[in-house]
């Protein structure tokens, strides 16, 4: 479907194209820049363009394909660096240069790589449509492959494959692929959804033990400019508990995308891997241009859902969603459509709301139930919560982690605001951390947080009389509750003490608990509040 | 394609610094054109918008001697270049890269779009090597780093352009000597000018300077700075020099961007700011970087005054949100005649901790940068509690604290018109901690 470009403002292009549908995918002008429709007109069709526009002129042709934007999935997908609209950026490196040009079509999987594949099938046996055929072992994990077509096998491949290849032939001439293209705006066709009830461990004593994640489950970050989101997001990449992260760098810097990529390629997981084997990265930076920032979650999170449906526990971070709301905002104000608050549309709520949704716990072909959680940041302007993208993630979303700007300026990191942050989810993992790690975990948790409530009332007290009013009971409280603070919540991203498992968690409260309580025993007994002091310092 | 020039005398209408003209046959976006007014005045501009009917032009400089009937507009089939070559080293220009230091212009070398390109995440090289300001508050507590992007965050009235200056002449890399820096002035007043004049005369040649004055038009505010990167770029990449940028003052930059966004008359964001003002500031900032493989690198100093010392309006807002860091100018230091007036709490380096240390400064720097900023926290904290409880409220090691914080602000922060070398800068952070007995064994 063939026609030209008649008017043109900025990324928004018009076509006289007909007979498209919204979210097809059209090529723009003699350079073949990519983009996708979004309004349709009798006389005329609005396009997006996700790559620059300088130097396109009215009366250039256009090309509409009658297919939406995909991504294409298949093995080979893990460790590697994509752009927002899957295009492998170490490969666009090699054919452009170290600077970004436009309309250089890639494909996404390296489709000549050799695999070992294991079937799990015979010639002449049946199959239907998303039954396993076999298994290619990707990285640490056992990549399955499942059938695409329904029918009889009438041969079928052993050993090295590659994915340009069948990996079977069915009797009536159907070759069964590899790989498929998939579309990213409409959530992955999955099995029926389960409740969430693993705990998902971060290795932040912050998150685990006062406000769990839950694998499934949907957290959000919010927090000013320099409260630590990205090293929080980044910590979390890197120690959870998962067999699959998709780290979006959605709007961000291109140098923390340079360091993530280097600390990733460096650092080793439990089984001496590296972090980059079992992630896969999406970076646009916030320079790239808008439509591909707002289409580069929808990417991330369809090769997320893929990893899930094979049963696997996929965390999905973006850092941050503010950033993709905001390209929304450009797209929708550039198509001239009315503003809701704060100039956002009014389909931002729904459309976070519905994208959220795709986090779940899924029953999966391979028999073990799948599950996709996510993290995602948040950056208020201002550090004003009340604005409208923060508001719509709170409604959907169970865990809130608050970054604090006041803990910040005092270098507490991370700096999650122990009074304001919430977690939905605790009660699904208490028993989880009840049976497996320590049998008083609810009782710990109570008191830190007593302790915690207790201080925040003693130092509206402190601000009036000063220390030396306070009593010698408070004062110690106060000590109990600056150590807590201090070698409990505060946890330096870049040391040894970057990862705290669940029982070193616990076992490190408990002895400051134990501390304390030992300590106001020995107030009673009449010892002098100085002494006590000197020994436990 | 277009090989010839086409030019056109149906102009539709003019609105500000923006003029729409009919029948265009395939004007393209991001393409230059000439305007010549009825008194033969010849001015630049640019295609923003083409619609069916009309094109829309923004053109760089006055608009007021231009009317609908008489002024013609050439279409040069290109989008905006700038001319680089190696002589620019040096010399001084307007916001449209005329020169106005006297000389003639030189032959450049090649053309480049002035839009620049994106930096491919995979090819950029994280930068860890600092730069030496030679403030004592910027190079030991928030350290510089090559290929970083650090605004000043200024309120009204503070010596922000004494701070530019001073570190436009004594920025350098510890060992190496000197390197190069890019000045792009934004809506400067003369008086300011002139003061950037006088320093610039005295600094070696290791300079390219854009200035645009208060009375000079608003448009090329936002052209000023992109001219200034691509020349930074070009220098960086291509001639493997390390390149300061330094741009004053970007509250000017995102005023102009409110103007011309009003007079195309697109929907206001927060305080009137377009909502895309997140996008133009992040293609700015996000040119700074070094490149794998590849000497040279390109850092930014953008300055900023926050209107009303609000830091969450958003221009100091957005700003921060794409920068690695801020350095922050406090009103209460400057009354305390506090030179540079530098409040190091609410100020960050994100890239610092990566190019300081064993090898790169000092082996002690992290922990002296570390144990001055509790310290001084913990002071400043204090000072709030001293004007409740009074001095006799607090206890024996909070009030050495507090000393201890004014004695920082006083000889640490504060500089006057001195020099300090990293080295320098550590022994005095370190001789400060050691007098109040605070560093630990």
């Amino acid at each position: 479907m063939k026609g030209v470009v008649t008017s043109i403002s900025g990324a928004t292009v018009s076509v006289d194209i007909r007979g498209l549908q919204l979210y097809d995918r059209v090529y723009i002008g003699h350079a073949r820049l990519s983009g996708e429709v979004v309004h349709l007109e009798k006389e005329r069709t609005t396009v997006q363009v996700f790559e620059d526009t300088h130097g396109l002129s009215v009366g250039e042709p256009a090309e509409g394909t009658r297919a939406p934007l995909t991504v294409a999935l298949g093995p080979g997908l893990l460790g590697g660096i994509f752009d927002g609209l899957q295009r492998p950026l170490l490969e666009l490196q090699k054919q452009s240069g170290a600077f970004i040009k436009n309309s250089v079509e890639l494909p996404s999987l390296d489709l000549q790589r050799e695999w070992q594949f294991t079937p799990a099938k015979q010639t002449g046996e049946a199959v239907v449509s998303g039954e396993l055929i076999g298994f290619v072992t990707e990285g640490h994990l056992q990549h399955p492959l499942f059938a695409s077509q329904s029918g009889e096998i009438e041969s079928i491949s052993q050993g090295a494959i590659r994915l340009d290849g069948a990996l079977a032939t069915l009797t009536d001439g159907t070759q069964l692929c590899g790989w498929q293209n998939c579309s990213v705006r409409r959530p992955r066709v999955c099995g029926r959804r389960q409740p969430a009830t693993t705990p998902l461990l971060t290795g932040q004593r912050a998150i685990d033990f006062l406000f769990p994640m839950i694998k499934g489950g949907v957290a959000i970050i919010p927090g000013g400019f320099g409260t630590g989101k990205t090293v929080l997001e980044q910590s979390i990449a890197k120690f959870a508990d998962t067999d699959v992260v998709v780290y979006v760098g959605c709007g961000e810097r291109g140098n923390e995308m340079a360091g993530l990529l280097r600390e990733f390629g460096e650092l080793r997981d439990a089984g001496g891997r590296p972090l980059l084997e079992r992630t896969i990265i999406i970076a646009n930076t916030s320079n790239m241009p808008v439509a591909a920032r707002e289409s580069s979650i929808y990417t991330a999170v369809t090769m997320a859902e893929y990893y899930r449906d094979m049963g696997y526990d996929v965390l999905f971070l973006a850092d941050s969603l503010s950033r993709w709301a905001e390209a929304l905002r450009e797209i929708s104000s550039s198509l001239e459509e009315i503003p809701g608050e704060e100039g956002y549309p009014t389909y931002l709520s729904s459309r976070i709301a519905a994208f959220i949704e795709r986090a779940g716990v899924v029953e999966t072909p391979t028999g073990k139930p799948g599950s996709l959680s996510m993290v995602l940041a948040v950056s208020p302007p201002g550090s004003d919560f009340s604005e409208p993208v923060t508001q719509a993630c709170l409604r959907a979303a169970g865990a809130f982690y608050m970054l604090d700007t006041t803990l910040a300026h005092s270098r507490h990191f991370p700096a999650i605001d122990w009074s304001q942050s919430y977690s939905l989810f605790a009660k699904q993992c208490s028993a989880f951390f009840r049976e497996e790690i320590h049998p008083n975990w609810q009782d710990l948790q109570r008191r830190c947080r007593d302790i915690l409530q207790q201080e925040e009332a003693l130092r509206e007290v402190v601000e009036v009389v000063g220390m030396e009013g306070l009593q010698d009971r408070d004062r110690l409280l106060i000590f109990a509750a600056e150590r807590v603070r201090r070698d409990f919540l505060c946890q330096n991203s870049f040391s040894a003490d970057a990862f705290s498992t669940p029982e070193q968690t616990a076992q490190r409260i408990s002895s400051i608990l134990e501390n304390h309580a030992q300590a106001v025993k020995r107030l009673e007994q009449g010892e002098l509040l100085s002494d006590i002091l000197k020994g436990s310092c | 394609m277009r090989l010839a020039e086409h030019c056109y005398r149906s102009l539709n209408a003019i609105r500000g610094p923006l003029v729409f003209v009919e029948h265009v046959f395939a004007a393209r976006i991001g393409e230059t054109v000439t305007l010549v007014a009825p008194d033969g005045q010849r001015l630049e501009g640019e295609v923003l918008k083409i619609d069916t009917e009309q094109v829309l032009i923004q053109v760089f400089g006055e608009t007021s001697g231009l009317d609908l009937e008489r002024t013609s507009v050439t279409f040069h089939d290109a989008v905006k270049r700038a001319p680089l070559s190696r002589h620019c080293l040096g010399r001084v220009f307007n916001g449209s890269f005329l020169p106005i230091d006297g000389a003639p212009m030189y032959i450049p070398e090649r053309w480049e779009a002035v839009s620049g390109a994106p930096i491919n995440p995979v090819a950029r090289e994280f930068p860890r090597e600092i730069i030496e300001t030679g403030i004592s508050a910027i190079d030991g507590l928030n350290s510089l780093i090559k290929g970083q992007k650090l605004p000043i965050f200024s309120c009204a009235g503070l010596p922000a352009q004494e701070l530019v200056a001073r570190i436009l002449s004594q920025a350098r890399l510890p060992g190496t000597g000197e390197f190069v820096v890019v000045f792009v002035a934004l809506g400067l007043s003369y008086h300011e000018y002139s003061f950037f004049q006088q320093t610039l005369e005295q600094m070696p040649s290791r300079f390219v300077a854009f200035f645009n004055l208060a009375g000079e038009p608003v448009v090329e505010r936002l052209l000023a700075p992109r001219l200034g990167l691509t020349v930074a770029e070009d220098l960086a990449f291509n001639h493997q020099m390390d390149v300061l940028v330094i741009v004053s003052d970007m509250t000017n930059y995102c005023d102009a961007l409110r103007e011309i966004s009003t007079s195309r008359e697109e929907l206001p964001g927060r305080r009137g700011y377009p909502g895309y003002m997140y996008s133009d500031l992040a293609s700015l900032y996000e040119r700074a970087g070094r490149l794998r493989d590849r000497p040279g690198s390109v850092t930014l100093l953008p300055i900023l005054t926050m209107p009303e010392d609000d830091i969450t309006h958003p221009i100091p807002d957005l700003t921060g949100y794409i920068t690695e860091g801020q350095i922050v100018l406090s009103r209460e230091l400057q009354q305390k005649e506090i030179f540079p007036p530098i409040d190091v709490l609410p100020c960050l380096s994100r890239l610092m901790q990566h190019g300081i240390g064993a090898g790169q400064t000092r082996a002690d720097h992290r922990q002296i940068a570390n144990l001055l900023y509790q310290s001084y926290a913990k002071g400043r904290e204090l000072r709030k509690l001293e004007a409740v409880v009074g001095k006799e409220g607090l206890l024996e090691e909070d009030r050495v604290i507090l000393t201890m914080a004014d004695d920082f602000e006083r000889s640490f922060v504060h500089q006057g018109a001195e020099r300090r070398d990293i080295m320098q800068t550590l022994d005095l952070g370190l001789a400060l901690l050691q007098k109040y007995n605070l560093v630990p064994p």
